[in-house]
């Protein structure tokens, strides 16, 4: 490994520094009592509560999935920390309110949450640990109907709603992280579009873990009445720990009649160094439900950061004629492993959903793509189209595709692709020797295999997603 | 063409370089002046195509000893990309397929590095697609090709017209063809050759490597050297080439080094 390619010095991890702030922490360790403080903290109705407790009982019943491709020692429950949040900063009125340490560390993100600055056509909300510490534009929003705000604050605000939709479409026991994140969730956004409304600006959450040994759990539920319209997008970064350190989120979409939700991720998690260590546990359930007729439901996502990431963000398919849709580029570089991929569960008549997946894997990455396609018995006239891409860098990294399709009705129809190729020294050669640098070679490649996914994103967020690849591959070719 | 008193393109002195620690060349000596077309023959493994790669820069392959200077600059301290936008182009014996960057995209690119380096502004898209319209006639190629991804797919014809098609965009000062005929039926090898001839001008220089005297009838050579183990060991004019066909390379083993025919 000689070659210049190996010598490019490697970008550093650009958000992996650590604010300086009071924390309001609670000792580590995981039991009732924890669960119970947790809620009182937040002054959380009773029905949530008992919501939690009884997520929390189940999960002590399962046990962690052992069926994905990703390796890494047993997680010691009790030695994490399960709430932490910035003091003093509980229900802030206004901006001006917010401690300027937490408004310069974001506006460091590239996220100013001030007026002056903050993004013309974009509502954040911005989660640090365990707490929402800001959301923009809410009054804005108001004006059309439009609910944006932590969950912690909807679920004093808007009880009803959250009684109505939370734990439908990720049932509080469906998988081990799911039940933990329902036990112990602490914030994460609320939004509801009403009826016939198409949401005025895009809505975004950022978060921010901050402490070493907190766990983040975020919840995100996100409700799009008939004949509305919403598009959402997700960022995430992590300072640089030795350790590593557990995200375990669930986000549920529910989508009723005509009405169509497009979600998009760009995570940067803290990835763990060159030799693999620290980096983020990024073990997350992410689940949409096209409930209505001609409801529609669109995940795309960039997944660059943490050490592990095992993630399926996936569409149940219940209204007739409704359409799901996933488009993913995971990219995985050093020693970091990706089991992801989607479900696509096409209960109802006419269903349709679209899967294309591009995995990159570089240094000594594992990347793997998992995927359901399941026509159940009703799913007359359902289609699915998917498309798995495997790039591979170097020598040692791995790339692997486990399709899965269970179909049920006799006209239902079921396609898929895949493909594998490589970047090697001999194309990036090519690329100099007609005088193109490496880096502008290995990123005119990349952005050429991941441009479908790209498409799908929002545009500031597209070209945001293209120079984040070239970072994260400097200096793996070699 | 030879002209007297032209600048000197590359000189080449005692070069010896190896691949993972084995030796291919073996003390290499060459001088191409502007204006000439060199031919460089003998069989396989004698170190042609190495030396190809080391004038481009090649990681894989390591100069261990000798200068190499292009245009009064040391070449072994410019990196790939430096030595390509300093005019020194290679066209790949196998050129690389590269899947999802478009042909059109891949040439603009290179094509404004070059002109960076000169000091020309660079083409925008729509500049560029005027500027490469003349350049697809001088090797006769098809413009919906520019639409394809670079090189996937195409025939072993097409690729090397792609090749002269990027000489043409970059007008090298030193073309490196590197077995330019290898797989091109003789239509493909008349376009080919028409292409590199047309390039060629007084302060252009060409260096030809080939195993067969058949390519020579159609790009003219100045000089024909045979390089046997990492080195050259006769140099003559066009009709060593013929000699060479008819004889084979086993009689130019027995001559001594270096052995001058004019």
């Amino acid at each position: 490994m000689s070659s210049p390619v190996s010598t490019l010095v490697n970008q550093p991890y650009k958000y992996g520094f650590v604010t300086d702030i009071e924390s309001d922490t609670i000792p580590r360790g995981l039991s009732e009592d924890v669960i119970r403080l947790i809620s009182a903290k937040k002054q959380e109705p009773e029905f949530l509560l008992e919501f939690r407790l009884r997520a929390y009982r189940q999960w002590l019943q399962m046990s962690p999935p052992t069926w994905q491709s990703v390796t890494y020692p047993p997680i010691n429950y009790q030695d994490i920390i399960y709430y932490s949040a910035p003091k003093q900063v509980a229900k802030k009125k206004g901006l001006e309110e917010v401690d300027p340490e937490l408004l310069s560390t974001f506006e460091k993100l590239g996220i100013p949450l001030s007026e002056q600055k903050r993004l013309a056509n974009v509502a954040v909300d911005a989660i640090f640990d365990s707490v929402s510490v800001a959301t923009t534009f809410k009054e804005k929003l108001a004006e059309q109907g439009v609910i944006f705000c932590s969950i912690s604050e909807a679920v004093r605000e808007y009880p009803d709603l959250i009684k109505k939709y939370l734990g439908t479409v990720v049932p509080s026991a469906d998988n081990y992280y799911a039940a933990l994140n329902s036990a112990v969730f602490t914030d994460g956004s609320f939004v509801y579009i009403p009826r016939d409304t198409v949401c005025p600006m895009e809505l975004s959450t950022y978060f921010r873990i901050n402490n070493g040994d907190t766990g983040q759990f975020e919840r995100t539920l996100i409700v799009a009445d008939c004949g509305s319209q919403v598009s959402y997008l997700e960022g995430c970064t992590a300072p640089m720990y030795d350790t590593n350190q557990l995200h375990a989120a669930v986000v549920e979409l529910v989508a009723l009649d005509h009405a169509q939700i497009k979600y998009s991720t760009v995570q940067n998690w803290y990835a763990g160094d060159a030799q693999g260590r620290g980096g983020i546990y990024n073990f997350v359930t992410k689940r949409g439900l096209c409930q209505g007729v001609n409801s529609k439901i669109s995940w795309t996502q960039v997944e660059t950061g943490s050490a592990i990431t095992w993630k399926y963000p996936s569409c149940v398919l219940v209204g007739e004629g409704s359409v799901g849709e996933f488009y993913s580029v995971a990219l995985t570089n050093h020693y970091q492993q990706a089991d992801t991929g989607t479900k696509m569960v096409h209960v109802g008549p006419n269903t349709r959903s679209t899967i294309v997946s591009k995995g990159i894997s570089a240094g000594h990455s594992r990347n793997s793509y998992r995927g359901l396609v399941k026509m159940g018995p009703k799913a007359r006239g359902a289609r699915n189209y998917s498309q798995c891409d495997s790039m591979l860098i170097g020598h040692e990294a791995q790339a692997n595709t486990f399709p899965y399709i269970q179909v049920q009705h006799p006209q239902a129809r079921v396609e898929h692709e895949a493909s594998t190729s490589k970047i090697g020294e001999d194309q990036l050669f090519y690329f100099q020797q007609r005088g193109i640098p490496l880096e502008e070679a290995v990123s005119l490649m990349i952005s050429g295999f991941c441009r479908d996914v790209f498409n799908q994103l929002p545009m500031e967020f597209a070209v945001e997603a293209d120079r984040l690849l070239g970072l994260k591959l400097e200096g793996s070719v070699g | 063409m030879l002209i007297e008193h032209s600048e000197t393109i590359l000189a080449v002195r005692d070069l010896t370089a190896s691949v993972n620690g084995i030796p291919i060349l073996n003390g290499l000596n060459l001088e191409v002046k502007a204006g000439e077309v060199h031919a460089i023959m003998g069989r396989n493994g004698s170190g042609k195509s190495t030396f190809s790669k080391v004038l481009a820069g090649h990681p894989d392959y390591e100069v261990t000893g000798g200068t190499l200077t292009y245009l009064g600059q040391d070449l072994l301290g410019m990196a790939p990309e430096q030595r390509a936008q300093a005019g020194l182009f290679l066209a790949f014996q196998y050129p690389l397929e590269i899947p999802g960057v478009s042909n059109l995209d891949f040439l603009r690119l290179a094509c404004n590095s070059r002109r960076r380096y000169l000091g020309l502004s660079e083409l925008d898209p729509l500049d560029f697609d005027d500027f490469i319209q003349a350049k697809l006639e001088i090797v006769e190629i098809d413009p919906a090709f520019l639409q394809r991804s670079v090189n996937e797919g195409f025939s072993g014809g097409e690729k090397k017209r792609n090749e002269i098609l990027q000489m043409a965009l970059l007008e090298p000062r030193l073309g490196v063809l590197d077995e330019i005929d290898s797989g091109l039926d003789i239509d493909a090898l008349r376009i080919v050759a028409k292409g590199v001839n047309t390039l060629a001008s007084p302060q252009n220089s060409t260096i030809v490597i080939t195993h067969y005297q058949r390519l020579l009838d159609y790009i003219l050579p100045d000089y024909v050297h045979v390089m046997e183990a990492g080195k050259i060991t006769i140099t003559g004019d066009r009709s060593l080439a013929l000699e060479l066909e008819e004889r084979g390379y086993a009689w130019t083993e027995d001559a001594p080094e270096p052995l001058e025919i004019a």
